[in-house]
């Protein structure tokens, strides 16, 4: 294939269309990637942030760098990283979050992929006013969406009353539905469904229906043709779904917050807890930096096993 | 016993007749064909064949049974897709393999049996290419072979050929007409494509408007159209209004109004006074400033050239009759560097044999 020729005013018309996006990322995004990077590095302050390098006078506004080539074991170190594999906790707590995370997102996609097709698959007009409804919650604060969450799973709800009632039948002693793990995961699948069904339904809109005749015609019976036809095309969507529910859900920690009891925290809730509670800004680094790094082992991890995969067909 | 016996089968969409009572069987072995215009009827016939639609009333028998409510996925009749329908995640082998994996058939026969039919369709090669690694003409043959691996009884093509280009086509015809002599295999096929269907065809079944208007071998249904449709459908056909004004037992004469009588020969049923058309193709009549009239089985006019068509090895003369009535005609370019034998308004004759034509009633 050729290339295609650009000009230098087309060279030029390129970068100044990606470079403001690419500012913005560099700016907000990579900076303080970087910023949080190193302060994984250094020690807390007496009263939060970060132990400062430099040091301003008060008097006469001269600064003085303090980190120098003999001192800089008094500002840097990696005890932050020995303290996050000394205590098991941290790691317990992550594979926790995974586990919510991924509960969250297999419950997603169950809810969500026979959902997705039944919109794929309606009338234009109709279809138009379910992808209206998946999105509709989008039009009110996340908070308050959660908070309504707290009533209906509150003690007085009809809904907690209602499940007591039938579980008081069956002779089981009344739960409190809310502050518990239950609420947090009702809470996460809420927060993430549409996250789910948009990839899903857009991946599913576009299928070829003459394919499923064909998958008919040449034997497939119901079960085959969705297993042999529809799954494996729409795993793109899947992919897609899952990566956005998954990510969000593990860093959530806003719903464990609300909806959770003291055993329902998240990777989100400690880290959110060393910067705002403990103060602790260095630990609180380690922890986003571990979190981000397990992410990308598990794209990784997912990305080999895919091409292996394929390479067996 | 027909391999395949049509029934009496109507279909209905609301209000329109899609199907409205169709009879008639095809043999085992035999490549027939279901030719009309679109919305004639014959897609949904086919549809009907597979089993993605249930006829209203009357029975589909393939070989004594009657499939009419069998489902799709439990008949032994494979489509052919207009589009091709090819799972595009799955290699040529694997869609190959597809209905044989669907029926069951042990792992260790599978990879001998697509070979087998890969080798058919020339093919071998491309086992591993994904769908859209392949030409329009590759993926044809993909889906040819995908349809007939585990041998059904009837292979349904749906317009298989309209997305190639017209060479392409031309050279899938001839595969097809091998293929389908190799595999012994029954084929229905559907087209609306009357060159096609003349040139493919054992038997040809002409739709219109739901019902079947005349079923016979290609050369019967060119020469001896049953109705002006069909005769309009199928190739270039003039149709003379006529009457008939004398019966014979050989021969009986027409009387075209305006220009004159002439010879036909009779059709069952036909009466003195009757009205109807005669069917003429335009390579049968004979082209010329004066044509010498010595053999009285022709049947002579005159008229003038109205226009001219060049198509490189014919032209076509559109000549006026006396009445104003256009006769189509064409004349071989045989010879060298000359396109045409005739200008506008040049006056010239006409001349056909009686039995060129073919006398249509009403």
């Amino acid at each position: 294939m050729s290339k295609p020729v650009y000009g230098i005013g087309g060279r030029f018309a390129k970068w100044l269309i990606s470079a403001p996006p690419l500012v913005y990322l560099l700016v907000f995004f990579a900076l303080p990637a970087l910023i949080m990077v190193f302060a994984a590095f250094r020690f807390p302050g007496d009263y939060g942030g970060l132990l400062p390098l430099v040091e301003t006078d008060p008097e006469t506004g001269k600064q003085t760098v303090l980190i120098t080539l003999d001192t800089w074991r008094d500002y840097l170190t990696f005890e932050n990283f020995g303290r996050f594999f000394e205590d098991s906790i941290y790691i317990e707590l992550f594979l926790k979050s995974f586990w919510y995370a991924g509960l969250t997102t297999l419950i997603c996609l169950i809810l969500a992929y026979p959902l997705s097709w039944l919109i794929a698959r309606s009338h234009k007009k109709t279809r138009d006013l379910l992808v209206l409804l998946v999105i509709l919650p989008f039009w009110s604060n996340f908070l308050i969406r959660v908070y309504a969450w707290m009533i209906i799973l509150g003690p007085q709800s009809y809904f907690s009353q209602a499940v007591n009632g039938v579980l008081g039948v069956f002779g089981i002693e009344p739960v409190s539905l809310l502050f518990s793990e239950f609420a947090v995961i009702v809470g996460l699948v809420y927060v993430h469904l549409p996250f789910m069904v948009l990839p899903l339904y857009a991946n599913l809109e576009k299928h070829d229906m003459s394919l499923l005749d064909a998958a008919q015609d040449l034997g497939a019976n119901a079960w085959q043709r969705f297993w042999r036809v529809t799954w494996p095309l729409s795993l793109p969507g899947v992919w897609a779904g899952v990566a956005l529910v998954f990510i969000p859900a593990l860093g959530m920690f806003a719903i464990p917050d609300l909806l959770g009891g003291t055993n329902s925290m998240m990777i989100g809730n400690l880290i959110k807890q060393q910067y705002l509670d403990s103060r602790d800004w260095p630990f609180g680094s380690v922890l986003s930096i571990m979190l981000t790094l397990s992410v990308l082992l598990l794209a990784l991890v997912a990305a080999w096993a895919g091409s292996r995969g394929k390479k067996k067909d | 016993m027909a391999l395949l016996e049509i029934r009496d089968v109507v279909k209905r969409f609301g209000d329109f007749t899609a199907v409205n009572h169709v009879s008639l069987a095809v043999e085992a072995g035999e490549f027939f064909t279901l030719l009309g215009p679109s919305g004639c009827g014959k897609t949904t016939l086919l549809r009907m064949l597979a089993g993605f639609e249930r006829p209203d009333s009357g029975e589909i028998v393939l070989d004594g049974i009657n499939v009419a409510n069998v489902p799709p996925e439990k008949r032994p009749v494979h489509t052919v897709f207009q589009n091709y329908a090819l799972f595009p995640h799955m290699t040529v082998a694997q869609n190959i393999a597809f209905p044989l994996k669907m029926a069951g058939v042990p792992q260790a026969q599978i990879a001998g049996r697509v070979d087998e039919l890969l080798e058919d369709v020339r093919l071998q090669e491309f086992a591993k290419r994904y769908p859209h690694e392949l030409s329009g003409g590759q993926r044809q043959r993909v889906a040819i072979a995908r349809a007939l691996v585990n041998r059904p009884k009837l292979l349904l093509l749906d317009e298989p050929l309209s997305a190639l280009d017209a060479k392409l086509r031309e050279q899938m015809q001839i595969e097809l007409i091998t293929l389908q002599k190799e595999v012994g295999i029954t084929f229905v096929y559907v087209t609306h494509d009357q060159g096609e269907a003349l040139a493919l065809s054992h038997r040809i079944a002409v739709m219109n408007k739901g019902h079947v208007e005349q079923l016979d071998a290609p050369e019967h249904i060119y020469s001896y159209p049953k109705s002006r449709f069909v005769a309009d459908f199928i190739g270039q056909c003039n149709l003379l209004e006529a009457t008939v004004s004398e019966l014979g037992p050989e021969r009986m004469t027409l009387e075209i109004a305006g220009v004159g009588l002439c010879h036909v020969q009779p059709v069952a049923g036909a009466q003195v006074g009757q009205k109807g058309c005669l069917a003429l193709r335009p390579e049968k009549i004979k082209l010329g400033a004066t044509l010498p009239a010595d053999d009285s089985d022709e049947v002579h006019f005159k008229g003038k050239v109205h226009d001219c068509l060049y198509l490189g090895d014919v032209t076509i003369y559109i000549v006026e009759l006396d009445n104003g009535m256009l006769v189509e005609t064409m004349l071989p370019n045989s010879a060298p560097g000359r396109a045409k034998f005739f200008d506008d308004n040049d006056l010239v004759e006409l001349a056909w044999r009686y039995d060129a034509g073919h006398f249509i009633l009403g």
